[in-house]
């Protein structure tokens, strides 16, 4: 099994992106944050994106600004390096595709239509798409504005971390899809609407759309749909770019898992699905790992001594303190397991454990501890 | 046995922020609510086939299957809500239309409807859901005891649920209005309760404290947090109390330790269990902390242990048996 090298991958200026993906709740929103600070402590200009970061993380980080762009984080060690974090606003960078993208009139009719609303705040995979979308701004200023050399990207917490990839195609299927176009077709005709579907031989079809969602819901779909016709094409070439970024040689992917049965599944089928895409991955962080003090002494060994202690009536704390251990021990084998599991289908892939400190990563301190865990110290 | 906490409710929809048990939960809940020759039909939305992993059966196809028996002669059913065919069965239902089906998509109007617009994509699955809890056969009698629905995650449950009154807004008039304001009736009533689980930890917890918030501002029924993978201590309060303050008695230890013969190095033993008791010991004051906060919801709670063998069907039995032992059923 090889290791990661965190530090041969941060220390190196070719390395502009680090993509952290994982299933839900397996720490990637820590790992990109403990990333983005050790790198910065170690000379790095660096801007990292959050997505949801618990609360307590996020006010250390001084993410207390929501205006959706980077804050310098204070308190760090890190000149000549520098660290600015933010955390995305999904519904705010979709307005902000919108507005940049049309007239002030056109924008504002865009905003207040009820389908972008849902859009925006509730599809499933915005939030992908949106946190991209970001990724490509904060590379476009970086490039134009020489503020970063180094961006660490979190992921939002899905089951799956192929919704990361795939969100933005979807979408872009969607706006691409035939269906729209239909829709389209009347709005682009001189103003002849929505009943040019029906005088085009759609009536069945249109009269089944307005008997179920009714004629408001369908006018305001084709106004959504009609409005945001100019921008479709903005749409899917800033997807597009910013998937090729990922594909770059300056991105590197970490997955995060932990080690439990469906976090490794999810964890195989990514690093399958960047192997078979050509993505850039640099390795497997396994984290949350429970760490054994001493691990010469056998859980067998442990608890026919506590039996013994037991049955002799001697010493009721060093009784629990040994069954504690046996507990311990036998929880890192199951993850062992797994964790070989993993190994023996992926031979190649370079795999860092973590352990599972005892309390919560809440603060710059904690951080680091984890950075120099990440970097296998 | 004590009895259910919930004798009146008909439809169990059980979310929670991503990974915490949802739908592990919803099974055992199915099983316990099943048990002692009930039916119970255990429905899943997110497209995502859980269920028959779950169950270790084949995909389920958009019908009605029977999954399991429970104790007691019980039986729980499955389904596996496809929004597609959701929308062509309302068709159907309200409109008569079924032969419409192939026509729209064609067109790409059901991939639409279904995928782009979460809205009607939820007013779907809501409508079926509540379709259940209606139902009854020519002799008047319901074919289903309780509905458990394995929901989204806290994160979409308000918006999920409270989906028919945005339609309300947007459609006026229509037997898609009167539709949507008879589903809304069910889901705001006593028939409904909206679980939630949770693990001890700060973010999950966090989330179920909210989407407490959200369901009672929205006026949909709240029902009891479900405290999921919980491990007991392994040492009593008093010891959990030295381990943390560091005032373990190590004298003792080390004589026992060697009393009992084991490991070479006994002072690197000592100090070995010593660190970990007082790792154990943060690690459980912190998940107390997140008790008292979940007890300050003020909801009924109910806990289900770690089961190191992982989640199989007789690990759904044990579950479903101790959440019936606690009143959840
Ligand atoms: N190595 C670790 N030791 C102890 N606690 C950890 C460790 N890594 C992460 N945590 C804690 O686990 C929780 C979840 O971590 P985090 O928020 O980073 O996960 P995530 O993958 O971003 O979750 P989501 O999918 O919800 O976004 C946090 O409370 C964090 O402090
Ligand atoms: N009490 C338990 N003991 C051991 N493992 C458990 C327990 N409850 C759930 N799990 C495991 O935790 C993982 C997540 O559980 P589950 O799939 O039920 O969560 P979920 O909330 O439905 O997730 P998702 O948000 O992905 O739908 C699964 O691998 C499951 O087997
Ligand atoms: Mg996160
Ligand atoms: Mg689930």
């Amino acid at each position: 099994m090889t290791t990661l090298d965190l530090d041969g991958l941060i220390d190196d200026p070719a390395t502009r992106i680090i993509v952290c993906c994982g299933s839900g709740g397996v720490g990637k929103t820590t790992t990109a944050a403990a990333i983005g600070l050790r790198a910065a402590e170690r000379g790095r200009h660096v801007c990292v994106l959050t997505i949801d970061p618990a609360r307590r993380l996020a006010q250390a980080m001084g993410l207390t600004e929501l205006d959706n762009t980077p804050r310098p984080v204070v308190d760090i060690k890190a000149s000549p390096g520098s660290l600015d974090a933010m955390m995305l606003d999904m519904k705010r960078t979709f307005d902000e595709v919108v507005e940049s993208h049309s007239d002030p009139e056109r924008a504002q009719a865009i905003l207040n239509n009820p389908f972008y609303q849902a859009l925006s705040s509730s599809f499933a995979g915005t939030q992908e798409y949106m946190a991209m979308e970001k990724l490509g701004q904060l590379r476009a200023q970086s490039d134009s504005e020489g503020t970063w050399d180094l961006i660490v990207v979190d992921t939002p917490p899905s089951r799956s971390a192929l919704d990361f990839l795939d969100a933005p195609e979807r979408l872009g299927t969607f706006l691409d899809g035939r269906f729209i176009r239909i829709l389209l077709a009347p709005a682009r005709g001189a103003g002849r609407g929505i009943g040019r579907i029906i005088g085009a031989g759609f009536g069945l079809f249109a009269g089944v759309l307005n008997k179920v969602l009714g004629a408001q819901l369908l006018s305001d779909l084709a106004a959504f749909v009609g409005a945001v016709d100019t921008m479709f094409g903005g749409f899917r070439e800033r997807a597009e770019a910013t998937y090729a970024l990922l594909k770059d040689r300056g991105t590197a992917f970490i997955v995060v898992a932990a080690p439990e049965r469906d976090a490794l599944r999810e964890a195989s089928y990514f690093v399958e699905r960047l192997e078979q895409d050509g993505m850039p991955f640099a390795g497997l962080i396994l984290n949350r790992v429970q760490e054994v003090r001493a691990p010469e002494l056998s859980a067998e060994q442990c608890l026919a001594a506590a039996e013994r202690l037991e049955v002799a009536g001697d010493s009721p704390i060093t009784v629990s303190l040994l069954r504690l251990h046996a507990d311990r021990l036998r929880n890192a084998e199951r993850q062992r397991r797994l964790a070989t599991r993993f190994t023996a289908a992926h031979p190649g892939v370079p795999v860092t454990e973590v352990i599972a400190l005892a309390e919560d990563v809440h603060d710059l301190d904690g951080l680091r501890e984890i950075g120099g865990l990440l970097a296998g110290n | 046995m004590p009895t259910s906490d919930w004798p009146h409710v008909m439809l169990h929809v059980v979310s929670g922020k991503g990974g915490t048990g949802k739908t592990t939960v919803a099974a055992a809940l199915a099983l316990a609510l099943a048990s002692g020759g009930r039916r119970v039909m255990l429905m899943e939305v997110e497209g995502r086939q859980g269920l028959a992993q779950l169950f270790d059966a084949p995909p389920l196809p958009y019908e009605e299957r029977k999954l399991a028996v429970a104790p007691g002669g019980g039986e729980v059913w499955g389904l596996a809500v496809d929004p597609e065919e959701a929308l062509l069965e309302y068709l159907e239902l309200f409109y008569n239309l079924r032969r419409a089906g192939g026509a729209l998509r064609r067109m790409g109007a059901v991939d639409f409807v279904t995928t782009i617009s979460p809205g009607l994509r939820d007013v779907l699955l809501t409508g079926k859901a509540v379709e259940l809890v209606r139902r009854k056969d020519k002799m008047h009698a319901k074919p289903y005891d309780a509905i458990v629905l394995d929901a989204p995650p806290t994160g979409r449950i308000t918006r999920f649920l409270n989906v028919n009154t945005e339609i309300a807004g947007v459609a006026k008039v229509g037997p898609i209005r009167s539709q949507a304001d008879g589903v809304m009736a069910v889901l705001r009533s006593p028939k409904t309760a909206v679980h939630l689980t949770t693990l001890l930890e700060e973010m999950p917890v966090q989330e179920t404290a909210d989407g407490v918030r959200e369901l009672s501002d929205a006026a949909l029924p709240v029902g009891g947090i479900v405290v999921n993978v919980t491990r007991p201590p392994r040492l009593d309060a008093d010891q959990l109390a030295l381990a943390r303050s560091g005032d373990l008695p190590v004298d003792e230890i080390r004589r026992a330790v060697l009393a009992a013969g084991v490991g070479r190095d006994t002072d690197s033993v000592v100090a070995a269990l010593a660190g970990e008791a007082a790792d154990h010991a943060a690690r459980v004051a912190l998940e107390d902390t997140e008790r008292l906060r979940i007890a300050e919801l003020g909801r009924p709670v109910y806990e289900l242990p770690f089961l190191a063998s992982g989640i199989d069907l007789g690990a759904l039995y044990e579950l479903g048996s101790r959440l019936k032992a606690q009143g959840m059923a």
